[in-house]
């Protein structure tokens, strides 16, 4: 497994795209900008929608409104993080994908994306998940802080991978 | 220089050479300087594209300025300080790089920006804002100005990163 990710770091360090990115030195520090002005239209719309779902937040605006306003920007600028994140990854494959906090991160990802997910499932099953005086208020507020805690933590991740390169 | 006397006492003190020193303390203060900075500008972003009239219309501007702007100045000022503590571990270099330069030049137009949409811009804000209102031009001006500083603000700041030796 090792040497298989290995093989691929090098044959991508090798293709003529990676190596004119290498080249250019303005693309990484560009593609880096945009991939942090794209987490933060999705981190601070997550945490929108979480704080709505504690409660401390947009407190007499409907749940409705608030998802519909920030949902989509949680799920869309993902895209760009994607892209962008791949043009990072052919720049510097073996400093993105051997490395831990990279490896962390993407972990992070999934459960943040699984959590949304939930968020989402509750939502649809029933119109006032998370509106004050439904039952099931503890899984909103939990679900809530689970996902802050999560898009903060592949932030964190997010910083740690140059320091594990 | 008479400024770069003060920025090596400042770089000396003892707090500014544990964080210069401490491997690990650079990086956490790192993280928390970004995940402060995604909030900022994602929390400044939902105010400027309500003042634009692209989104958050079920709301005035008022309301959402009022409900969003409070974690702007939370977030603000936790970038602030491990801002703060950032430069003093390494005053004089950072003072002398050019991306850090026009970082606060931004930073200090954005704050301009921002002073005079509040003393000028939301003068007659009473008779234009209203839910799914129309805002005027003065409004909308000093919203795109606002989203391209801030943009300005994390590309200069993470062009640091690439220019400090």
């Amino acid at each position: 497994m090792a040497l298989t990710l290995n093989e691929i770091c090098r044959w991508i360090d090798h293709t003529a795209l990676s190596q004119s990115i290498q080249a250019a030195g303005w693309v990484v520090p560009t593609v880096q900008t945009i991939h942090i002005l794209a987490i933060a239209v999705v981190a601070s719309s997550a945490l929108m929608i979480d704080l709505r779902l504690i409660g401390v937040f947009w407190a007499n605006r409907p749940m409705n409104n608030v998802t519909v306003r920030f949902l989509p920007l949680v799920w869309w600028p993902l895209l760009v993080l994607l892209g962008t994140g791949i043009i990072m990854i052919i720049a510097e494959p073996a400093r993105s994908l051997k490395n831990p906090a990279f490896q962390l991160k993407m972990g992070l990802l999934i459960a943040a994306l699984f959590v949304t997910w939930l968020f989402q499932f509750f939502q649809r099953r029933d119109a006032g998940f998370g509106e004050p005086g439904t039952p099931p208020r503890a899984i909103a507020a939990t679900i809530a802080v689970i996902s802050i805690l999560l898009w903060s933590s592949i932030i964190f991740a997010g910083r740690w991978i140059a320091y594990f390169a | 220089m008479e400024i770069d006397r003060a920025l090596d006492w400042l770089q000396n003190t003892q707090v500014a050479s544990a964080i210069g020193e401490n491997e690990i303390l650079f990086p956490w203060i790192e993280s928390v300087h970004v995940l402060a900075i995604v909030l900022v500008v994602g929390t400044i972003f939902i105010v400027d594209l309500r003042l634009l009239g692209v989104a958050s219309l079920d709301l005035t501007v008022r309301r959402v300025m009022r409900d969003v702007i409070p974690y702007t100045w939370g977030a603000f000022a936790v970038a602030a300080l491990t801002g703060s503590l950032l430069f003093s571990s390494d005053a004089v270099h950072y003072a002398h790089n050019r991306m850090f330069q026009g970082k606060l030049v931004l930073l200090a137009l954005a704050g301009l920006n921002m002073g005079l949409f509040h003393l000028i811009g939301v003068r007659d804000i009473q008779r234009w804002d209203k839910v799914d209102g129309r805002t005027p031009i003065a409004a909308r001006t000093a919203a795109a100005i606002s989203l391209l500083l801030w943009i300005g603000v994390v590309a200069m700041g993470r062009g640091i990163g690439f220019t400090m030796h």
